[in-house]
């Protein structure tokens, strides 16, 4: 039999990613090819990101025998044959990177969820934030302009602090005034970074504990690229937080899987 | 009855039960007598005995807000100085108390109010605020809190002395005499009421339910408004034969199949129905539990009960009363999951749903998620991040059917 492939799309509120799998020897899964375009639902994003993730492993879109969109931009996808939750593909996917996974923490753009897993990874239960940007990814990226700082840089400047900064509020509009007072008083960044970083983990871990951490615990979405976040994170839930390269594939990487599921139970 | 009428639906006539409420007010007010305020568990009985008539704020709140005046009206309120984080249908009262236009839903303005703390604890104040703005009589039935599940005779000695005063003040308003036997109608005329509600609020159980769950929510209306009369009775009593008949014929007034069902806690986003129903059908999910069933159907014989049944409202009971109603109806209209709106609006009920969450899991074994949104303000309601939930909830009720073998 020749191989299968699926696709796996997250089309998210701050970027796009796509991942495309194949069978593998033992029921398993390959990963032949993964893109990220930094814009999401609504832009060019979800449509590049697919033709990138075709053009890097040479397939067509008629290659794939069944693709599954997730996300926050999910039912807008055309080539999709099914649409889910990102939640059960968060849950999916961590399980393939890590099978002991018990408690998922992610992190994206506009949303934080954190959930539960079994033993198979399929989710049990979850629980996800309020209308409000504390704690998610764009609350970083208003930190970040505000400090006049990269994204990237956000994780290394955070390990330099040396002193303990608080930034107190929930809200993003009031912290980011909290963070423009700090630095007219000449705080060091770093150390309202690690103050900023603080925040978001009192945050996380406060949805966190309403579910129950239970190890192993991982983080997905691309806030996991942020060492900072998951050190505070680790500290504040005093437990030690699995991450993954791939952490920003996890939403993708579950929809390719579950396609596969989709597939499985169309053969049947 | 004519042949015209004898065609009409029961919905129809639950409608114009409503609309009749609010035009016997308008006429009231015309003829130059005293029209009141009531909130919607305050003891209807009293004003209904003495003819007077009644407008209800909750109602028309909701109703402003299902026309999409919510936000506008809420602005209104905060613009007169009330905080934004302060129920979505005091804003809305509040505002139209101060004369904001509003064409979504009129009423007369009060002459009197009945207030009764029962259903809401920002009730007190709200109706406060009306009475000092429009300098009018403020009658109150003060329903202690009751941390058991059994009412004492304190209790009921408190709310009956309330009650006798309540008369007194409502005689004088209204120049009208206290008549026993007219009280005693109209306590039949509510017992029939709740008997009927409960009745058609009971072809839940059946699989698939004759009835979409939110049909319920519009039907509240006559509950609240109008239950002390016949024609409310004789119309629920008619939904109930209606439903009886659809589960003969095998139909349902959910306009797709029903493949899940949940449990919708708490109160609908009235500005977000559409939003609110549409993954709902996506999935095939079914509302096929609501609180308002057992909170609503009360049925006393004698004083000393209907006192103790004004004592069980949704805020007022205590948790084991409330996860009493909520696993009933769960129980019997075999829900699947169960969907909780955390009402901005209502700190009360949400205050109190993270246990009621842990103890559905518990004895319900049924998956449980929650959602933020409001009864009134569409600003605290994302229309994504609810399809989400229900999608994640659809999930997880696929998982546990696959899993026992189910579908």
């Amino acid at each position: 039999m020749s191989a299968r492939y699926t696709m796996g799309i997250d089309i998210g509120s701050t970027a796009s990613k796509c991942v495309i799998l194949k069978d593998a020897p033992n029921d398993g899964r390959e990963i032949v090819s993964k893109a990220l375009i930094p814009f999401g639902a609504g832009t060019s994003g979800p449509a590049r990101v697919i033709d990138q993730a075709l053009a890097d492993c040479g397939y067509r879109k008629e290659d794939m025998a069944y693709v599954l969109a997730t996300g926050y931009g999910r039912n807008s996808i055309e080539v999709a044959n099914f649409e889910m939750s990102e939640l059960s593909c968060h849950a999916c996917g961590a399980h393939f990177l890590f099978p002991g996974v018990r408690t998922v923490i992610d992190i994206g753009g506009q949303d934080v969820k954190v959930l539960r897993v079994g033993e198979r990874g399929v989710l049990d239960t979850f629980v996800m934030n309020e209308k409000c940007a504390a704690g998610t990814g764009r609350f970083l990226e208003v930190m970040a302009r505000v400090l006049e700082v990269k994204l990237e840089d956000l994780a290394t400047m955070s390990a330099q602090s040396t002193q303990r900064v608080d930034i107190s509020s929930t809200c993003t509009v009031f912290a980011e005034s909290e963070v423009i007072s700090q630095l007219a008083q000449n705080k060091n960044r770093c150390d309202i970074i690690n103050g900023i970083h603080r925040s978001v983990a009192v945050r996380v871990s406060g949805l966190a504990r309403r579910v129950g951490v239970v190890k192993d615990v991982v983080m997905t979405g691309g806030v996991a690229q942020n060492s900072g976040v998951l050190l505070a994170l680790e500290k504040e839930l005093q437990t030690e937080i699995k991450t993954s390269p791939l952490s920003q594939y996890v939403g993708a990487l579950g929809a390719a899987l579950l396609a596969f599921r989709k597939l499985g139970n169309l053969e049947a | 009855m004519s042949e015209n009428q004898e065609k009409k639906e029961a919905k129809v006539l639950l409608r114009e039960v409503v609309d009749r409420v609010y035009q016997n007010a308008w006429d009231a007010k015309k003829r130059g007598e005293p029209v009141g305020w009531s909130s919607s568990k305050f003891p209807a009985e009293i004003a209904e005995a003495l003819g007077l008539a009644v407008c209800y704020p909750e109602n028309q709140a909701a109703a402003i807000s299902a026309k999409h005046g919510g936000q506008r009206m809420c602005e209104h309120a905060e613009s007169l100085g009330f905080a934004n984080d302060i129920c979505g249908y005091a804003r809305i009262s509040l505002a139209y108390a101060a004369g904001a236009e509003c064409e979504e839903k009129t009423m007369p303005q009060p002459d009197f109010l009945l207030c009764c703390n029962n259903i809401c604890n920002c009730m007190t104040k709200w109706y406060e605020n009306i009475a000092r703005m429009h300098d009018i009589p403020l009658i109150m039935i003060d329903v202690p809190y009751n941390n058991t599940t059994e009412v004492s005779e304190e209790t009921v000695a408190y709310l009956k002395g309330q009650f006798q005063d309540a008369i007194k003040q409502l005689e004088k308003i209204s120049g009208r005499k206290w008549d026993e036997k007219r009280f005693e109608e109209v306590c039949q005329n509510s017992n029939r009421t709740a008997k009927a509600w409960l009745k058609a609020c009971s072809y839940c159980q059946y699989v698939p339910s004759p009835l979409s769950g939110f049909d319920l929510f519009n039907h509240m209306a006559d509950v609240v408004t109008a239950r002390s009369k016949p024609e409310t009775a004789a119309a629920f009593e008619m939904l109930a034969e209606e439903y009886e008949q659809a589960v003969k014929n095998g139909t349902s007034t959910l306009p797709y199949e029903e493949k899940y069902r949940i449990m919708f806690e708490g109160i609908p986003c009235w500005p977000e129905l559409r939003a609110l129903f549409k993954p709902l059908k996506a999935k095939g999910i079914n509302t096929t539990a609501v609180v308002y069933a057992p909170a609503f159907g009360f049925v006393y014989d004698n004083l000393d009960e209907m006192m103790r049944a004004y004592c069980k409202a949704p805020n007022s009971v205590c948790i084991e009363t409330g996860v009493d109603w909520r696993e009933g109806i769960c129980r019997e209209n075999k829900v699947d999951g169960v969907l909780v709106h955390y009402n901005r609006s209502c700190k009360p009920w949400s205050g109190y749903m993270p246990e009621m969450e842990r103890r559905f899991r518990k004895d319900l074994s049924v998956p449980v998620v929650g959602f933020d949104g409001d009864q009134a303000d569409p600003r605290n309601f994302s229309e994504a991040q609810y399809a989400t939930r229900v999608e994640g909830l659809f999930e997880l009720m696929e998982a546990n059917k696959a899993q026992s073998g189910g579908k």
